[in-house]
């Protein structure tokens, strides 16, 4: 097997393999099978977005109409609101939602008391397995101008009762505070995993040279930690123009449509509720797009200045 | 510690003082943060129980306040919600099924080091994590499917989520050793004998974990079900709670002139408010009840997650 590999040979060498692992890519099979259906398909489905889509057509006999759908949206009033609606959503939630998780691992990891952390482990990891549907009920009915504790117990220290849903001053804040009480807990398990890899030898080391609990923190926790959060740090900022429907479209209501219109929310009610299904799919095209390119740039960012890289 | 008298233990003691401080308001803010945390959830809970009069006018504070079911009583009388029950568990359970039956397979396929279809099949799945066809052209596909409107339109297009995959490939990486597997080998145990006969019983835990992920994600999913399920009967769990929640579906739309009528509208109104404060209970039930028996199942999870595979 010492010369050089021709390609009759290597070709030869391939289906011996294939023949080898013929049951392995048979466990395979259904998988592929599903995801090519559901996911590639719509992928070659996506040219609806340059053609002008006709039902009755079909995708590919429906005229084509190039960048026509993409014209529209950058010209529409929607293109500026929406765009400026999802990126502050995106930025505000990540400037917010990152670091704290973070903190909090770091608290919990110096923490002495063992039992108590358990139980505030627990109590904060709860809140992320509340269903979105049932996380907005729970924002509505709390911060309701008539039944909402929260505006009987404004009103019991003299402020007057507000209509929290309707201002749509407020409506960012609600959205992205609200996801800081449900998934802080959570996305801190994997800091704290990351933590308690560190061998206790390093905070021995530095104790002994007289550390306070805070420089252990600063020196060791944070920089240890790094690779951990740069990563994280890189997946979000790939999705930063996708906000997830959910949440922003059970909170959305006529009074703060001007805030809470967001990529998603409009890509499905152009689509489903206009059925302009060419000039959604546009739209949806448009942010997969810039998603990857973000990611892409952030990724490089990442890798020249810190060598952390997603690939 | 503090036992030994030598300066040494004085200048820990000294030192330490920082460390208190730092230890205190890590006390305090932790604690706040339970509190934060948990008050909104005891307070769902104890509004569910409470009179419906003494809810809406905002007595309900720390305990609740006379003891009653009714809202409970309402929630079970509703139709809807307890078709959206059974409809949501069927979901659940068929749906949990198909991505044990995708996943386990694909990710123990794609463990093993020498096999020659790792590295298409890994680039086949890592494209669909970062490119899409979007809403639409996947809501035409399951229309040419005829999948409106049925449970499969749920279940099929998510069989296989590659973060799952991709936990599940690690457990079966570290967990079922290249040795074990070649002393089958020799003798004579195929590859699909030796998944299910001696790969899948030394992985319950990776099993209950995707059951866990899955099933979670199943029951609390709402999105594909407004997309694709417009027949009442078959709404899942979620979209009725939408529109019981959120829509405020139930909300009265008579105007009462008389005094008495509106004052039993408001009573009506009241209970209905109580009512919601149930239906959130029940709903959240299934998730947590399991939840305090099956957290470690959780975090290990994201820790195996986390491993790079």
């Amino acid at each position: 097997m010492k010369e050089k590999p021709t390609k009759a040979k290597k070709k030869g060498r391939t289906i011996r393999a294939f023949k080898r692992d013929i049951s392995l890519w048979l466990f395979c099979v259904p998988g592929v099978i599903l995801t090519f259906i559901f996911s590639y398909i719509p992928m070659y489905g996506v040219q609806i977005a340059f053609r002008r889509f006709n039902a009755t057509a079909g995708i590919t006999k429906s005229p084509w109409v190039g960048m026509y759908y993409f014209e529209r949206f950058f010209n529409s009033p929607y293109f500026a609101s929406t765009i400026k609606n999802t990126l502050i959503l995106s930025l505000y939630g990540l400037v917010v939602s990152f670091p704290i998780p973070i903190i909090l691992a770091l608290m919990l990891n110096s923490f002495r008391h063992k039992r108590y952390r358990k139980v505030i482990q627990t109590v904060t990891y709860a809140p992320n397995f509340i269903s979105t549907v049932v996380m907005c009920g729970m924002i509505i009915l709390f911060l309701s101008p008539s039944v909402g504790v929260i505006n009987h117990v404004l009103e019991a220290i003299g402020i007057p009762a507000v209509n929290f849903m309707a201002k749509k001053a407020y409506w960012r804040h609600i959205y992205v505070w609200t996801g800081v009480w449900q998934s802080t807990g959570w996305s801190s398990v994997i800091y704290f995993a990351a933590l308690a890899g560190i061998s206790p030898e390093l905070h021995e080391a530095a104790k002994v040279d007289g550390a306070t609990k805070l420089q252990l923190i600063r020196h060791i926790d944070l920089p240890l930690i790094m690779p951990t959060a740069t990563i994280l740090l890189i997946m979000n900022c790939g999705s930063i123009l996708s906000v997830g429907f959910e949440k922003a479209f059970l909170l959305q209501n006529n009074l703060n449509a001007s805030v809470s219109e967001i990529i998603s929310t409009y890509v499905y009610k152009v689509g489903l509720i206009n059925n302009d299904m060419s000039y959604s799919s546009a739209i949806g095209l448009f942010n997969t797009i810039v998603n990857m390119v973000m990611l892409i740039i952030v990724n490089t960012i990442s890798d020249k200045l810190s060598g952390n890289s997603l690939w | 510690m503090s036992k030994e008298n030598t300066a040494v233990t004085k200048k820990k003691i000294k030192r330490c003082k920082e460390d208190v401080v730092f230890d205190a308001a890590c006390f305090i803010i932790l604690t706040l943060v339970l509190f934060v945390v948990a008050y909104p959830l005891y307070w769902v809970i104890i509004s569910s129980i409470s009179a419906p009069s003494a809810v809406s006018s905002g007595k309900v504070l720390l305990h609740p306040i006379g003891f009653t079911l009714k809202g409970y009583a309402e929630v079970f009388k509703n139709d809807q919600v307890m078709r959206g029950f059974l409809n949501s568990l069927i979901i659940t359970f068929c749906g949990v099924m198909v991505n044990l039956i995708v996943t386990l397979p694909t990710s123990y396929a794609l463990s093993r080091s020498n096999f020659s279809g790792k590295k298409p099949i890994t680039i086949f799945y890592l494209i669909t994590m970062f490119f899409g066809g979007g809403l639409i052209p996947t809501y035409l596909v399951i229309q040419r499917l005829q999948m409106l409107n049925t449970i499969w339109a749920l279940i099929l297009p998510g069989c296989l989520s590659v973060y799952n995959m991709i936990v599940a490939r690690t457990f079966f990486k570290s967990n079922i050793s290249e040795e074990l597997y070649e002393a089958a080998e020799i003798d004579g145990c195929t590859q699909a004998r030796f998944f299910f006969q001696i790969a899948l019983p030394l992985s319950k835990a990776i099993i209950a974990i995707l059951v866990l992920y899955y099933g979670v994600g199943h029951w609390n999913s709402y999105f594909s079900a407004l997309v694709y399920i417009s027949d009442k009967a078959k709404y899942p769990l979620q979209l009725v709670l939408r529109n019981i929640l959120i829509t405020n579906q139930t909300a009265l739309s008579q105007t009462a002139t008389t005094a008495a009528a509106r004052a039993a509208l408001q009573e009506k109104q009241q209970l209905i408010d109580v009512m919601k404060y149930s239906l959130i209970i029940i709903s959240s039930i299934p998730v947590l009840v399991m939840y305090p028996l099956v957290q470690k199942h959780f975090v290990k999870g994201v820790m195996i997650g986390s491993m790079k595979g």
